[in-house]
């Protein structure tokens, strides 16, 4: 109860500071509107794999900019007094679940975009909205946990990427077949796979970040 | 004796491997040949290092819990080992695929994944020497290799089985598996496993007496 207590407490504290600057939300946008545009005027005319590939990977760094800005960017006095009033596992489960939150958004505004930029819908709009959620529900999982780690070893960006790569590249290979799979407007059924592959590796890594949170967060 | 006993086992197991394996018969498949006698050094390459992976994650959770210098030694010179076990594996086949694919490096969905995951294990070398305070250091590589864990046998296990390989036993192909792999091979390949994992974990507790003087030295 405690528990809940203090993270229904920590997700409100993160939005409102988001709120009060609105800083991750416009800058992120900003940097995927941009990004958007700017392959629109490299490719003009696309084909459709070519398409979602680029999605994922202007979806990829731009994830990696908005979420990593949770450990990241918090003074060290900061993560003090959270650390005196909150128990670890509060902290991390609020900072997922924020984080899962602002991916969504920002995932969906940005596929609504880009969509609308390329003039091109895949066939079956529905699965690819299901596989943009799964894919920002797992980027926010993996990529809060590696900031966090990055964020303790002292040294941000580049230990950033040179950490969360390899564990996200078979979640983004699942991400661009299941993509793929809506695009062509296959049978949903084909794609169930991939989906029950994408739940698991979210609640592996859900398991052992609530396991390994605490040890890190100790100082 | 008594300690030397696993180490005479693993010499004359990896000598036996060795000799039984080029010399013995085995069953004639097409395409594969005589090359099918790779499997005796190309898949144990793989056994021994997922056992010093294990031995390294076994030896983190073990520094997370007590906070033991040696234990954190014993995990990154395990890793070490292993590292060049999957080298050595990722060599064997890619020599193998250039006889029986046409090319060292044919973007099979296991070469690349395999890669993918060595690199996980380098992001863990890079991570150790970003921090420069040992206990600090011990704690967060850690907690990265038992997060890293997971996604390696994800990686190298879960995900291949999802597409086509042009592995043997895989996607049509002819292969080892218990319809072809007969009792002569079994009786090479089993030993080989053991071996090679037994001769990997020597070398493993070698680096480690090695490491340990250095660091008494430098005290």
């Amino acid at each position: 109860m405690q528990l809940l207590h203090q993270v229904k407490y920590l997700i409100k504290k993160e939005v409102l500071l988001e709120w009060r600057s609105k800083y991750a939300l416009n800058g992120v946008l900003l940097y995927v509107v941009s990004t958007v545009f700017v392959c629109f005027l490299s490719f003009v005319s696309i084909v459709p794999v070519t398409w979602n590939a680029l999605f994922w990977i202007i979806m990829l760094f731009a994830s990696i900019n908005a979420v990593s800005k949770g450990f990241l960017h918090e003074s060290k006095g900061q993560q003090l007094y959270i650390y005196t009033i909150a128990s670890p596992l509060a902290l991390i489960i609020s900072k997922t679940i924020y984080n899962v939150l602002l991916m969504m958004l920002l995932t969906l505004i940005a596929l609504f975009f880009y969509m609308m930029v390329f003039d091109y819908v895949p066939q079956d709009l529905g699965l690819y909205i299901v596989a943009t959620v799964l894919g920002s529900l797992s980027f926010s999982t993996i990529f809060t946990m590696i900031s966090a780690i990055a964020s303790k070893a002292g040294n941000g960006g580049m230990l950033m990427a040179i950490l969360s790569f390899p564990v996200i590249i078979p979640v983004l290979i699942v991400l661009i077949k299941l993509t793929k799979n809506a695009i062509d407007g296959l049978d949903r059924s084909v794609s169930l796979d991939e989906i029950g592959l994408l739940l698991i590796i979210n609640a592996l890594v859900a398991a052992v970040t609530l396991l390994l949170f605490p040890y890190l967060w100790r100082d | 004796m008594n300690k030397l006993w696993w180490k005479i086992l693993g010499s004359v197991l990896v000598i036996y491997t060795a000799i039984a394996g080029l010399l013995l018969g085995v069953p004639h498949l097409a395409i594969l040949n005589e090359t099918i006698r790779n499997l005796y050094f190309h898949v144990p390459m793989w056994f021994a290092m997922l056992t010093l992976f294990s031995i390294s994650v076994f030896y983190s959770i073990k520094n997370l819990l007590y906070g033991k210098e040696a234990d954190d030694i014993r995990a990154v010179e395990s890793v070490n080992v292993g590292i060049v076990f999957s080298i050595l594996g990722l060599v064997t086949g890619a020599i193998w695929a250039k006889f029986t694919w046409g090319q060292f490096w044919s973007f099979d969905v296991k070469q690349n994944f395999t890669a993918v995951a060595i690199l996980l294990y380098f992001a863990y070398l890079v991570l150790r020497n970003a921090i420069d305070e040992q206990q600090k250091r011990a704690k967060i590589s850690a907690i990265y290799n038992i997060f890293a864990f997971p996604m390696m046998v994800v990686l190298i296990m879960v995900l291949p089985r999802l597409s086509d390989s042009l592995h043997p036993g895989n996607g049509g192909n002819p292969g080892f598996n218990s319809y072809d792999l007969d009792s002569r091979m079994r009786a090479v390949l089993y030993p080989a496993f053991i071996g090679w994992s037994i001769i990997g974990y020597w070398i493993y507790t070698i680096r480690f007496r090695i490491r340990t003087i250095e660091n008494k030295q430098n005290l």
